[in-house]
Formats: structure tokens, C-alpha cells, sequence
């Protein structure tokens, strides 16, 4: 029998003499507060992850649960296993605290009423309460409240995104009713970002909405976006998107690109100097005949519901930090057919923005190319 | 004959397909067989003899310009891709 059973007393100074203390309760109650510095690992998972987490198994461990009686069972695992040197605290953690043992206090990432609005995402091990926590704390700038602005906005703001900041100086017209659903029948000619904040906020009254009434230029670019961690380009002509991109690179901002046309939409993630830039994809803007906008060309009502979603989702694997992006790829996707297409898209070492050398990094953005 | 996939805006030169064939080995070769079948395509795709730099082609999912640009060899089984940029979004 090589555990050895210890008081608290005893257990509080082995601890702060650098023995590893290993919580064996569960992740509730561990929730509720904790052994400062203490590894979780519930007692049902200790045989299959403790090789993980201690891999010397001559490392000095002190167990402790919420009586000692759990921490005993595990410790009788570990020496099974063949782990040498085990204490187990053979007393209530309560006597710990009281001991003024070193403790750390639950932080409270939610409040109730966040625990319970966010709660099926929260489940989702990438997300849980910390990710949940990384969405409130989150600047999202959607330039354009219209038809890719729509939905992502919608989604952002249902899932919590704290702060969405919307760059549009349009009034709602009755044209854009068929698609841009931030915006309803009575409400025509009222500003758009006006319009947006009363639905985002009907919704989501938490959600801080910021209305920037104003339409984007390479005067107030930069200006715009620096307060913000991401962008969604849901502009709707090629010299915002060129403006934005080159202020975007310069600042070092990740840009979620939408565009659509009648059935077809593309979408792609510009993350400055990780992967390419719109300028290493289009170096030159196309004529108009071969870029004609919404306005003139018509598009289907659903395709920017579509393409906006796919970019919200974007910008939440960009905040939550996790998945795969588009970073690298161009998704394209085909209304009429239903069907996505991808094509690889690389950076371009002679690009005027991001490329070696780029002038544009140290100039202002430039209008376009 | 490869497959070449038509973007919206191009599409009433190719009398609205969404995708056609066209024959060759090379990136240029499968060009020149489709601007014979449709000649107006022509114009709206190159500047003097060379691809626009407005639009992007690439073979299955790989740009030409990190290739061998129009000498790209293109096999039977592949799909080229025209891809010029596109605007709408807000409107």
C-alpha cells in the first residue's frame, strides 16, 4: 500500500510545498470553485486520461475530492497503474477554505439569463461558457445592411455577438424587402442601419448595435474598422471592396467576403498575411459590362440568405478560434443547380497589398486599382 | 473534351449554358476550340492575345497564373473554370 491518507492541514502545505493536486469530482462541481492550481479529473475518466495529463508516473500527486472518499478510490486506480508517490486528502474541502488554503473562486462567464438564452450552443464542446463569453465580448463590422448584412446580422446577434457595428447609408427602399429581411414593409425610408438596430435589438436587446451612418471611403476606412475584430464585406460595388481590402491588410483585420449574382454566390475569409487578400485574387477590377450589380442584373431573393450565413459562419469559427475557414479557398455556390464548387486561392508574392514589398502597407488605402 | 464552366455574366455569349465542352490540350487550345464555338467570348476574356487579368481561370481548383498560365495542360477529365470577379452584395 503505497497511498498514503493525509488531513487537510497536512494536505494544504503539500500542495503549497508543489505536490500536483488532481480534483477528482465533477466538472459541477469543480464550476462551484477549486484548489487553486488543481488538475480536473473526474473519477470515472481517471484510468483513460490520467497518461495524458501526468505522464510521469513518479510525479509526487495529492487527490482530493469533495470528502476524500472518491479521491481514494481513484488513488487505489493510480496505484494500480503504477503511480508511486500518492497522497490522498482523507477530509472535506471545505476545511480547505477554512484553512485558507489557496482557492479559486468560480468565475461567472454568464449570467443566468445568458446561461439560459445561450444554452444549446454553450453545450458544444468548442463553444461551451468560454466561447460563449469570447461571442459577448466580440466587435463584428458588417459593411452593408442590406442583403448579405441580413442574415449574418440576424445570426450574430441571436447567438450573442456583443457589439455589431453596421456601415450603410441607404434608406430602406420597397426593392429591398424581397431580400433584405433586417428590414420590414413599414419601415421604408427610414435608414437602413436605423431599421437594423430595431430589429437586431427586438431579437437580442443585448446586442449592442453601432450605426455608422455613413458610406465607406478610404477617408473613413480605417477609422471604421479599427475598433472591430472582424469584418463582413457585404458591399455591393468593386471600389469599397478594394478600399476596404487594402485598409483591412494595412490594420491586419480578418475580411468574410460575400458577393452573389442572380443564382450564383462566392464566399471566401481574407486573413492579412496568412493567407491571400482580395487584390492576390482580383488584381483588377472588371469593367462593369462584366460586373453589373444587384440593382441592374436582379438576384434571387434566398442566394444572399444563403451566401450571408455562410459568411456569419465564418466569422464565428474566427472568433471561437476553431475549424477550418475559407482562408485559401473560394467557395462557390450555385443556386440553380444546387451545388458548391471550390477553387484554391493562393497570395500573390507581387501583390500591391499584401505582397513583398507592398507599397500600400505604409501609404494610404488607395480608391482602387 | 474538357468541361469549361461558364460564370453568370459570360453566360449570354454561350447562349446561356451554365457549363460547355470544348477540346484541347492546353489552357490555350481549350480557349481557342470555345471562342471558335462562340466567338463573342472572345473579347470579354482576352486582351490582345492574353487572358484579362480581370478574370481568373483555373484548372479543377487550380489558378493558371500558379501554373503554366495558358500552356496549363488541361486533360479530358478536368474542368476549367472562368472566373471573373463579382460585385453584388448589399444592393
Amino acid at each position: 500500500m503505497t497511498v498514503k491518507q493525509v488531513n487537510v492541514a497536512d494536505a494544504v502545505a503539500l500542495a503549497g510545498a508543489g505536490r500536483r493536486v488532481i480534483d477528482v469530482r465533477e466538472p459541477s462541481e469543480w464550476a462551484e470553485g477549486h484548489i487553486a492550481g488543481a488538475t480536473l479529473l473526474p473519477l470515472a475518466e481517471v484510468p483513460s486520461r490520467i497518461a495524458e495529463l501526468v505522464p510521469d508516473r513518479t510525479t509526487p500527486l495529492l487527490l482530493q475530492c469533495q470528502s476524500g472518499a472518491r479521491s481514494a478510490r481513484a488513488a487505489a486506480a493510480l496505484e494500480a497503474l503504477g503511480y508511486t508517490d500518492i497522497v490522498n486528502m482523507a477530509g472535506h474541502i471545505g476545511e480547505w477554505r477554512r484553512l485558507g488554503g489557496a482557492w479559486e473562486a468560480p468565475r461567472q462567464l454568464l449570467t443566468d439569463a445568458q446561461a439560459r438564452r445561450y444554452s444549446r450552443q454553450v453545450l458544444i464542446p468548442e463553444i461551451g461558457q468560454e466561447g460563449q463569453r469570447r461571442l459577448l465580448d466580440a466587435k463584428v463590422l458588417l459593411i452593408g445592411a442590406g442583403g448579405l448584412g441580413s442574415p449574418a446580422a440576424f445570426y450574430l446577434a441571436s447567438s450573442g455577438v456583443g457589439t455589431i457595428g453596421l456601415v450603410d447609408d441607404d434608406v430602406v427602399d420597397e426593392s429591398n424587402l424581397q431580400r433584405q429581411i433586417l428590414h420590414t414593409a413599414d419601415r421604408v425610408g427610414m435608414l437602413k442601419t436605423e431599421s437594423a438596430r430595431l430589429t437586431l435589438n427586438a431579437l437580442n436587446p443585448e446586442t449592442r448595435v453601432v450605426e455608422h451612418r455613413e458610406r465607406l471611403s478610404a477617408e473613413n476606412v480605417e477609422r471604421l474598422i479599427a475598433g472591430y475584430e472582424v469584418v463582413v464585406d457585404g458591399t455591393d460595388n468593386f471600389d469599397t471592396r478594394y478600399i476596404l481590402n487594402d485598409a483591412a491588410v494595412k490594420l491586419r483585420k480578418p475580411v468574410v467576403h460575400g458577393s452573389i449574382y442572380r443564382w450564383d454566390g462566392q464566399v471566401t475569409t481574407f486573413v492579412p498575411f496568412e493567407g491571400p487578400c482580395y487584390r492576390c485574387m482580383y488584381p483588377m477590377q472588371p469593367p462593369p459590362e462584366l460586373a453589373p450589380a444587384c440593382s441592374v442584373a436582379g438576384v434571387l431573393g434566398v442566394l444572399p440568405g444563403i451566401v450571408g450565413l455562410l459568411q456569419a459562419n465564418e466569422v464565428f469559427k474566427l472568433l471561437l478560434g476553431v475549424g477550418q475557414t475559407l482562408a485559401g479557398r473560394l467557395l462557390m455556390f450555385d443556386a440553380m443547380s444546387t451545388s458548391f464548387d471550390e477553387v484554391r486561392i493562393w497570395r500573390d508574392p507581387a501583390c500591391p497589398a499584401c505582397g513583398e514589398g507592398a507599397a500600400l502597407l505604409t501609404e494610404p488605402a488607395a480608391a482602387s486599382a | 473534351m474538357s468541361r469549361v464552366k461558364i460564370p453568370p455574366v459570360l453566360r449570354d455569349s454561350v447562349g446561356g449554358s451554365r457549363d460547355v465542352t470544348a477540346s484541347g490540350a492546353t489552357v490555350a487550345a481549350v480557349l481557342d476550340d470555345l471562342f471558335a464555338q462562340h466567338p463573342s467570348l472572345r473579347d470579354r476574356v482576352t486582351e490582345e492575345g492574353q487572358l484579362s487579368r480581370f478574370i481568373n481561370v483555373y484548372v479543377n481548383d487550380r489558378d493558371v497564373r500558379y501554373r503554366d498560365g495558358l500552356d496549363t495542360p488541361v486533360g479530358a477529365d478536368d474542368t476549367v473554370i472562368l472566373l471573373p470577379a463579382m460585385a453584388g452584395g448589399a444592393g
